[in-house]
């Protein structure tokens, strides 16, 4: 079985999850491919929350919670977005889960 | 209620032993295992601490650590109560919570 | 529900040099799930961890200092610290970073997490709690 994305020149290593071993090698074009991987055709609105992770990842060194995640989405972008089944609709996996996997982000602590 | 504290480590190479002395209230429990256990022989300069806690409450020694080490009954200083796994166990019960100083 | 405990993770190691700090954190973190009544103790070389303008870039590890700072929106808003452990390596409060949280319950003002304590006050810290984990 293949432990590899694979963009044009770009390789990466990701575990048996799907999440990538050296989060550094991310970029967008990786992004696309492993939304493809989950079945996500990625539009705005997943890019705002994958961007919003990455901005948290940045400043705080985790991945939040899903309830954290809720929190501070309502929060910046209000209460239609800070809302749990409006990201279950992006992200049907689990958004901190998925969304976490598709921005090059390891797997939010506490999160089975 | 009171509170059972277990020291692991020597007090000749770590604080833990200090600081766990440093934080007890009144009735609360010591029981030195593993190296810990070193701190129970007499006449070495951790004899003062252990007094401080003997003082505030019971302090307990672990008798298969202070067997594996040499450290005989007359070895320790006065006061110190052996247990076995079994009293170890009566330890944690007879107590409202466990601190680890590691 | 359940009645919450009151649970008091007691940091005594500097960061970096052992995996306690880091692994201390992620308990943390996970047990914030239960929802139960949480607090931080930091004590000895504990307080290294709380350091100001800590920067892990040439160590290449993770800079977990800043972590911290996420507790409070996990509910976790209370980081007591021993004046005594500062004072023995030459710190005071002035030398550790601001952590604060937004109390919803009063518009989301800004207030401090670190709660500066004696020797005797976290002595009688540990005595008020149900579940003391150790790291």
């Amino acid at each position: 079985m293949s432990m590899q994305y694979k963009v044009g020149d770009i390789v990466a290593d990701h575990d048996e999850e799907g999440y990538l071993t050296d989060i550094t090698v991310w970029n967008r074009d990786l992004a696309l491919l492993i939304a493809k991987t989950e079945n996500i055709e990625l539009t705005p609105e997943h890019w705002e929350v994958i961007d919003f992770l990455r901005e948290y990842y940045e400043e705080y060194q985790i991945a939040p919670a899903i309830r954290i995640l809720v929190k501070e989405m309502k929060k910046k972008f209000g209460p239609d977005k800070g809302d749990q089944k409006y990201l279950y609709e992006l992200f049907p996996y689990g958004p901190a889960k998925q969304a976490c996997k598709i921005g090059g982000l390891p797997k939010p602590t506490g999160c089975i | 209620m009171s509170t059972l504290h277990t020291v692991n480590k020597t007090p000749f190479e770590r604080n833990a032993l200090q600081s766990c002395v440093g934080h007890l209230s009144p009735g609360d429990a010591l029981l030195m295992i593993e190296d810990g256990v070193v701190g129970a022989r007499k006449g070495s300069s951790a004899t003062a601490m252990v007094q401080a806690a003997l003082a505030s409450g019971g302090v307990y020694a672990l008798a298969s650590d202070l067997d594996a080490r040499g450290i005989r009954p007359e070895d320790m200083i006065e006061g110190i109560q052996r247990v076995d796994y079994g009293g170890f166990v009566d330890l944690v019960a007879q107590h409202a919570r466990t601190v680890a100083w590691l | 529900m359940a009645q919450k405990k009151k649970f008091l993770y007691v940091n005594r190691k500097a960061p970096y040099g052992t995996i306690y700090a880091l692994e201390a954190l992620e308990v943390v973190l996970i047990g914030a799930a239960f929802e139960q009544d949480v607090s931080l103790a930091f004590l000895d070389d504990g307080v290294f961890q709380l350091m100001a303008g800590q920067d892990t870039a040439a160590a290449s590890m993770k800079n977990f200092s800043r972590t911290f700072k996420a507790l409070g929106d996990y509910d976790v808003r209370k980081f007591y610290v021993e004046r005594e452990s500062l004072a023995e390596r030459g710190l005071t409060v002035e030398d550790l970073m601001p952590i604060t949280y937004e109390d919803e319950a009063e518009d989301y003002a800004e207030k401090p997490s670190i709660i500066p304590v004696s020797r005797a006050e976290m002595a009688a810290l540990i005595a008020q709690q149900d579940v003391v984990l150790s790291f």
